[in-house]
């Protein structure tokens, strides 16, 4: 039984070894000449502003949740609409009572005021 | 792929979650009314929600000797799931008749707090109704979050921070504990599904030749004995119940207990009944472990919620001696007693909770001095409930500890049945005491006469109604959690 994981020990060590291989390469072969340009942390090549360390709004964190949770939601609509002509009047059924949920919870946020910014 | 199909839409069974689906049903509902109504009105809310416990307890009732199946064995409609329904039921009912004044005089009225109450409701019911690991796991899900938000539910006071954030943690850690040992469980057997588990163990052996079952077991065990708050998987109980608002105190003491109870149970029957010498030795001593903590510990408080809250460590192991017991009056003694439980300790709180002032620094063994003489009603159903939870005549407590403990000397743990009255007999000393301050020491201070919320003392004369009820006939009751066990 334990044969069939041969190839993942595999994978696990070809990947170790190759990560490691490149790093120690790069550090063996290449040049090293840091600067303070060169060490600043990458932001999509503007001029980093401020440090990262600092509070963020709580505003940030609700719409996160609400992006995730309905972002997930969506998800479960495409085995849906894979099988939709087999699952026929009743998967349809299921799915109207599934978004209606949503729409419940949507509806709620909306109401309570989570979407808006200010 | 066609055939699985077929099979999906055949297993559909909507019976088998009726009483649950109507609940959630009633908690969307009223979150949606919720905010289309100006903020701080929450009566509206109490009402909704109570009609909604009661339609949900309509159909409960009808399910009575109507087992229902459906979804491919995963949920079962039967006897067993409408007992423990109707104690989740009375749970939510009580809790949420005393909860109103509390939350507007604690500064909250947040009519969240009611769907939040229904949600936990189903999730428990989904938990008694599970006959797949997966669909006791979500039941526990839906249950637990939304308890960690009741836990939390005073955001402004540091306790209540402090309850909702150890519960949160503590509790996805257990849930990690419950969900590794299904995956072993699975790993073993190939299943999920509690019958085929127990088929498969019947027939595959003892626990000796396979490492996994018994690791399996033990963490599944570890993740039900939290959530029961079982020694020593308690730490959390105290400083939760202490700091969670009270109406969810008393209700998380008794609902979600018994779901746990009510799961554990059910897997415990269905899957592993082939290792029952195994299971009832470990069992053993976790009753007697968490029955001396409790009541031990119990002893040195003086705030009366952390007092209750160790005394509902003790009689979580009480209920655990008729696990161990086994037989058909352990079992069926655990379904009575986690009625009778339900009734007198929600009715324990319900007089704190109209005890206390804003903040409740006064729920203390000092703070309660001279009340009896000055609160009469509230003193006399306390006296009523305290009686009841020490276990004397005629009262609910006695008679479910008169079965569990038979069901131990019947099953032939007269050790633990002894131990479990000594226990008692402990525990009779912290709860007379609360008495004695009620009664024989002098007010401190001015009694100004005021007048009860109505609610809260409804919830409080059912609670009496449903001790003394349990406690004098308590024949019918227990006929039909005989009735109720597999």
């Amino acid at each position: 039984m334990l044969d069939s994981y041969l190839p993942i020990l595999t994978l696990i060590i070809i990947a170790l070894g190759f990560s490691v291989a490149v790093i120690v390469l790069s550090r063996l072969v290449g040049e090293n000449k840091p600067s303070a340009v060169k060490l600043a942390p990458y932001e999509c090549g503007m001029p980093p502003v401020g440090s990262a360390h600092e509070q963020f709004s709580i505003k940030f964190y609700i719409i996160a949740m609400l992006f995730i949770v309905f972002d997930i939601e969506v998800v479960f609509m495409y085995p849906w609409a894979v099988m939709f002509k087999r699952l026929g009047l009743f998967g349809f059924m299921e799915m109207g009572v599934f978004i209606l949920i949503l729409l419940v919870g949507y509806a709620y946020v909306w109401k309570k005021g989570a979407l808006e910014w200010e | 792929m066609e055939n699985l199909v077929q099979i999906a839409l055949q297993n559909v069974n909507m019976a088998a979650i009726l009483p649950s689906l109507v609940l959630t049903c009633f908690g969307m509902g009223l979150l949606l009314i919720n905010v289309f109504l100006p903020r701080g009105t929450t009566r509206h809310a109490v009402w909704i929600s109570v009609i909604g416990l009661v339609v949900t307890g309509f159909f409960v009732y009808t399910g009575w000797g109507n087992p229902q199946y459906g979804f491919n064995d995963a949920v079962a409609n039967d006897n067993y799931t409408a007992f423990f329904s109707v104690i989740f039921l009375f749970a939510a009912g009580l809790t949420i008749l005393m909860s109103d004044d509390y939350l507007t005089r604690e500064g909250y009225p947040v009519s969240e707090y009611y769907p939040l109450i229904l949600f936990a409701t189903a999730g428990a019911m989904w938990m008694a109704s599970g006959t797949d690991m997966l669909t006791i796991f979500l039941g526990l899900e839906v249950m637990s979050i939304a308890l960690y938000v009741l836990a939390g539910f005073f955001r402004g006071q540091l306790r209540s921070n402090e309850a909702g954030l150890k519960y949160f943690l503590l509790g996805a850690f257990s849930t990690g504990f419950l969900l590794y040992g299904i995956a072993l469980i699975y790993g073993v057997t190939g299943s999920t599904k509690l019958t085929e588990i127990g088929i498969y163990l019947n027939a595959h052996g003892s626990l000796l030749e396979n490492p996994m079952t018994l690791a399996g077991l033990v963490l599944l065990s570890t993740g039900f004995l939290f959530k029961i708050a079982a020694a020593p998987f308690h730490m959390w109980t105290p400083d939760v119940y202490e700091g969670a608002p009270t109406p969810v105190t008393a209700f998380m003491s008794a609902g979600p207990k018994a779901a746990a109870f009510a799961a554990f149970l059910r897997i415990m029957e269905y899957c592993f009944f082939s290792l029952k010498p195994e299971w009832t030795a470990m069992l053993w001593v976790i009753a007697v472990l968490t029955m001396v903590i409790g009541n031990v510990i119990a002893i040195q408080q003086t705030n009366l919620k952390r007092m209750l809250a160790y005394s509902s460590i003790a009689h979580a192991g009480y209920a655990l001696v008729g696990l161990v017991a086994a037989n058909e009056i352990g079992y069926s003694g655990i379904l009575f007693y986690m009625l009778a439980y339900t009734f007198m300790n929600i009715g324990a709180f319900a007089v704190l909770v109209l005890a206390g002032k804003k903040g409740e620094d006064n729920l203390t063994l000092e703070g309660f001095s001279g009340f009896g003489l000055k609160r009469p009603f509230l003193g006399v159903a306390m006296t009523v409930f305290l009686f009841s939870l020490m276990g004397l005549p005629p009262t609910a407590g006695f008679a479910g500890k008169f079965y569990i403990f038979a069901g131990a000397v019947k099953a032939g743990y007269i050790w633990l049945a002894v131990i479990g009255v000594l226990n008692s007999a402990v525990s009779l000393y912290y709860y007379l005491r609360i008495m004695v301050y009620m009664y024989f020491r002098d007010a401190e201070e001015d009694y100004a006469w005021v007048s009860l919320p109505a609610a809260a003392v409804i919830s409080i004369v059912i609670a009496l109604i449903g001790v003394f009820y349990l406690g004098i006939i308590p024949g019918d009751v227990m006929e039909m959690a005989k009735m109720a066990i597999f």
